[in-house]
């Protein structure tokens, strides 16, 4: 009974984790921009394919891995750059738009560039599943959980020390304000977008080992973010990380305990329990500090 | 999306160009084309099915045609990508009979797809031939529709058979989310017992989820599983096989046709070892014995695909070629294009060998292919082996 309990909480987290990484990207544009990038599970999608197509060249893990992640920030700023920016002007809701967009055409040019297969990555240390006190789990997994973890704490070191972090934070609380004390926004914005790609593009390249990954593989672990995004609290760092683990938590201890074909049911029926009584999320809003 | 789009005005234009030169040629040329409509999932979830699909019959429709075409006209193929939707469908199949006026459609990679256009080629009077898998598309009959994939509660009773000579009787059932995963599921449900296999599990999965394990481990602590069957097609059985070797169940794990192409082993890598499925004698073309009647088509197909598109050959496209095959032969037989007659062909072709296996059509049987069509497989050293 507890190696059952175990397997499911490990299992939890790992998928709750990588949803925390999406969910983070979907906050630090939130936080800029107010914007909802619907194109979050592209940048995942772009992270995992790259990643395969240079290690099918022939790249180690080690160089390919930074150059993937450095696409999807390119694309994340190009992004920006091309469509949101050149809309400045425009509602937000006018911005949300552009970005589903921007996520079709987005998984359109993928499926040009690479193909409709999946593909699947190697694990980064081998395969030999783990045992920890009774259930099993793959040396990926720990990889995720780990790398989310480091992450998070790299991610609040740069916005709790460094300027161009408390830059950031300073737009989120009051853009006005933020811009009369000289801090540019307009290149917050465009970095946020940079950031978060990268931020997805590394949950796609952890993930790929363990579920595969393929032109559409965004579209589910898109909108799994953004409902850990919603469910932690819009904006919130800490909100989306929580979220995006309950989540995944939620999902595989109803479909252990409960039944596997109400876990989605399940999973979002506890969302909108805690959005019932906190219409803002778990950690949304409330004077506590954002990300 | 974009390019979709520019595929089909491109190819919208090809046709008009054709039908230019066939107008200025006049009354030259005296036979005009035999018409093939098509409508296939090339993109979308369901792209591996209809992309090697199309290739098929854009590949068998030239080869046809460098050979002096059907009965002395050429074949031409009027194929629209309806990408998994069954809306789409619909209106492609509305505009070939209506604008493009086909002799004969072949295609509907999805089942979903195929049903909802039955009742347009059922008004219509076209004979059309489904690609799609499942048992509702031929059960029960339908006048004008035929399919050439064998069916889910074939590969059921494939499997059950094969239990059944390992002694496992008590199972699991662990099935996705689509269409094919749940009518699968339904056509096994309905079959175990006269099989005297016990389904005492019945777990699913989500769209698009990462990780089964939860379900798995379910199955895991559940008392007196002897073996595991996975229905589903896509990433999601290569996720199950690689969590089953991770929480290291070790009762034999069976999958579908689903999965039947060399993809899933790639996928699943080493976890792959071991899975047994049931498929057409198409996967294992070469290391059938010469004997075998089906081996001569099945490995010609398996070059010419192979040597034209430089990938590996899967069993959806073998259904086109089937389908197209069929087609072929009931139009010589009929001696014309006429829909009743050749539907009435069609309904009576015997002992063609396709792909698939043997199809014998019959008025109460618009698929034909028996349980010899499926050959159970097992994965070892990387590839399919046949299971003796």
């Amino acid at each position: 009974m507890s190696a059952q309990f175990m397997q499911y909480l490990l299992t939890g987290l790992t998928v709750g984790a990588i949803y925390a990484l999406v969910a983070l990207g979907f906050s630090i544009i939130f936080n800029a921009s107010h914007v909802i990038n619907f194109a979050q599970g592209e940048f995942v999608m772009i992270g995992g394919m790259t990643t395969v197509t240079l290690t099918a060249a022939g790249l180690p893990y080690l160089l390919a891995i930074p150059l993937a992640i450095a696409a999807a920030a390119l694309v994340g700023l190009a992004l920006e750059k091309f469509a949101v920016e050149p809309a400045r002007g425009a509602s937000v809701i006018t911005l949300i738009i552009i970005t589903i967009g921007a996520s079709i055409f987005l998984r359109g040019l993928a499926m040009v560039i690479w193909d409709k297969r999946f593909h699947a990555l190697k694990p980064f240390t081998g395969d030999t599943p783990i045992a920890i006190g009774g259930a099993t789990v793959l040396p990926q997994s720990l990889w995720v959980i780990g790398v989310t973890l480091a992450i998070v704490l790299a991610l609040s070191w740069f916005f709790g020390r460094t300027l161009l972090g408390k830059a950031m934070l300073a737009t989120s609380h009051n853009r006005l304000a933020a811009q009369l004390v000289g801090i540019n926004v307009r290149m917050v914005l465009f970095l946020s977008f940079g950031l978060s790609a990268a931020l997805g593009a590394v949950a796609g390249i952890l993930i790929a080992p363990i579920t595969t990954t393929s032109y559409d593989v965004g579209v589910m672990l898109g909108l799994k973010g953004f409902a850990s995004a919603i469910l932690g609290g819009l904006g919130s760092g800490v909100g989306a990380v929580v979220g995006g683990l309950v989540l995944g938590i939620a999902e595989t201890m109803s479909a252990g305990y409960i039944s596997s074909a109400y876990k989605d049911a399940i999973a979002f029926v506890i969302i909108l329990a805690v959005l019932f009584f906190m219409p803002s999320g778990l950690f949304g809003k409330r004077g506590s500090e954002r990300v | 999306m974009k390019s979709t789009r520019a595929k089909d005005s491109f190819k919208r234009g090809l046709v008009a160009v054709a039908a230019a030169f066939t107008l200025m040629a006049g009354t030259a040329i005296a036979a005009e084309p035999i018409k093939i409509g098509s409508f296939l999932s090339v993109t979308g979830g369901a792209a591996f099915l209809g992309d090697p699909e199309q290739k098929t019959l854009e590949l068998y429709v030239e080869k046809i045609n460098a050979g002096g075409g059907v009965l002395g006209r050429k074949l031409e193929l009027v194929a629209y990508d309806s990408a998994g939707d069954a809306e789409k469908a619909r209106t492609f199949v509305k505009r070939l009979i209506e604008q493009d006026k086909v002799d004969v459609i072949v295609g509907g990679s999805t089942t979903g797809e195929t049903m909802a256009v039955v009742p347009l080629v059922e008004a219509a009077q076209v004979p059309f031939i489904s690609l799609a898998g499942a048992v509702v598309i031929v059960e029960p009959v339908k006048k004008w529709v035929f399919k050439t994939p064998h069916t889910d509660r074939m590969a059921c009773e494939k499997i059950f058979i094969d239990m059944q000579s390992r002694k496992l009787s008590k199972i699991a059932l662990i099935s996705g989310p689509g269409g094919f995963d749940k009518s699968m599921r339904g056509q096994c449900l309905g079959v175990a017992k006269k099989y005297g296999v016990d389904v005492i599990a019945d777990e699913t999965y989500g769209k698009g989820d990462t990780d089964m394990t939860a379900q798995l481990t379910k199955i895991k602590n559940t008392a007196g599983v002897q073996a595991v069957l996975n229905a589903g097609f896509g990433e999601g059985p290569a996720i199950v096989t690689k969590n089953y070797r991770q929480i290291g169940i070790s009762v034999p794990l069976y999958q579908s046709h689903g999965v039947a192409s060399k993809e899933f082993i790639k996928l699943a890598g080493a976890a792959a070892e071991g899975v047994r499925l049931p498929a057409a004698a198409l996967l294992v073309a070469e290391s059938l014995p010469a004997s075998d009647p089906q081996r001569p088509v099945v490995v010609a197909y398996k070059k010419e695909y192979e040597s034209r598109f430089k990938s590996e050959v899967s069993t959806f496209g073998g259904h086109a070629y089937d389908g197209l095959y069929l087609v072929v032969e009931a139009m010589k037989k009929a001696g014309g294009t006429d829909k009743a007659k050749v539907r009435d062909a069609l309904e009576g072709v015997r002992g063609f060998m396709g792909t698939a296996g043997v199809f014998n059509m019959s008025a109460g049987d618009h698929m034909g292919l028996d349980l010899s069509a499926f050959r159970m497989l097992e994965v070892k050293g990387g590839d399919w082996t046949l299971v003796k």
